[in-house]
């Protein structure tokens, strides 16, 4: 078994299919948070709308989702290249690329958050 | 066993990129294929252009009007367009995911008409939206 195992493959079990179906649900939640904000809200002004982010718990809540985000967007994009880039070399290539970019997503994010 | 090791035997792979129109997809195997081209379009435009656009909509008075008045230029509203149906549809997908890993909807009949139900809600959410953005109401 493990000599069929590949550098670059899934780590075979069912923790990242759990992960993203967990992380599916918290971006959901975040999304109804977010339209429920919206449809409530009487005028979307900068003041109301750096207001709603300018809060704890709204920071927390983005940073959660953005964690979410990025873990799920991981998992997804990795299913992709499995399925389509065979080499190693360019599959290994398009995965570490995808985790740096990710990264940079996560720490963009806090910088925005920072300065609200 | 020797011979059985040196019979070629029949590979069956995932359907390559370059193969998807030439396939007759069921309507849940459109679902799947845009799932992915939804996803993967998310993001690599979808979540850096929503940070940009987010960074400009909170720092300060100045820079939320230049985020309107980036979101208000036609190409601007085109791409959020797509990005619009692209995370609807991907939404939906997952959700119609999230029902068949529990059980629901595994059926023949029912498979198809959860898939289709997503193919048309997606459209029809995008295009209540889409009004929405161009300023229809």
């Amino acid at each position: 078994m493990p000599a069929q195992r590949i550098v670059t493959g899934a780590h075979y079990g069912v923790r990242d299919w759990l992960a993203q179906r967990i992380t599916a649900v918290v971006l959901l939640l975040y999304i109804a948070l977010l339209l429920g904000w919206l449809l409530t809200v009487p005028a979307v002004t900068f003041d109301s709308w750096a207001g709603l982010f300018a809060t704890g718990w709204m920071k927390v809540a983005t940073m959660v989702a953005m964690l979410a985000l990025v873990y799920h967007t991981w998992v997804g994009m990795r299913d992709i290249y499995m399925d389509y880039l065979k080499p190693t070399g360019l599959r290994l290539f398009a995965q570490a690329a995808t985790i740096v970019v990710l990264i940079g997503y996560g720490f963009w994010t806090v910088l925005i958050l920072w300065r609200v | 066993m020797a011979e059985l090791a040196g019979k070629s035997r029949p590979q069956f792979r995932n359907i390559h990129v370059t193969q998807i129109l030439a396939y007759r997809l069921p309507p849940a195997g459109v679902v799947s294929i845009l799932h992915r081209i939804s996803g993967a379009l998310l993001f690599l435009i979808g979540i850096p252009f929503a940070l940009y656009l987010f960074q400009l909509s909170v720092t300060s008075e100045i820079s939320f009007e230049s985020y309107r008045a980036i979101v208000s230029h036609w190409f601007a509203k085109l791409v959020l367009l797509a990005l619009i149906w692209a995370i609807v549809h991907h939404a939906l997908a997952g959700l119609r995911h999230l029902f068949t890993d529990a059980h629901f909807w595994l059926d023949l009949a029912p498979a198809r008409v959860s898939a289709i139900a997503v193919l048309v809600a997606s459209v029809l959410l995008t295009a209540v939206l889409g009004l929405r953005l161009f300023g229809v109401f």
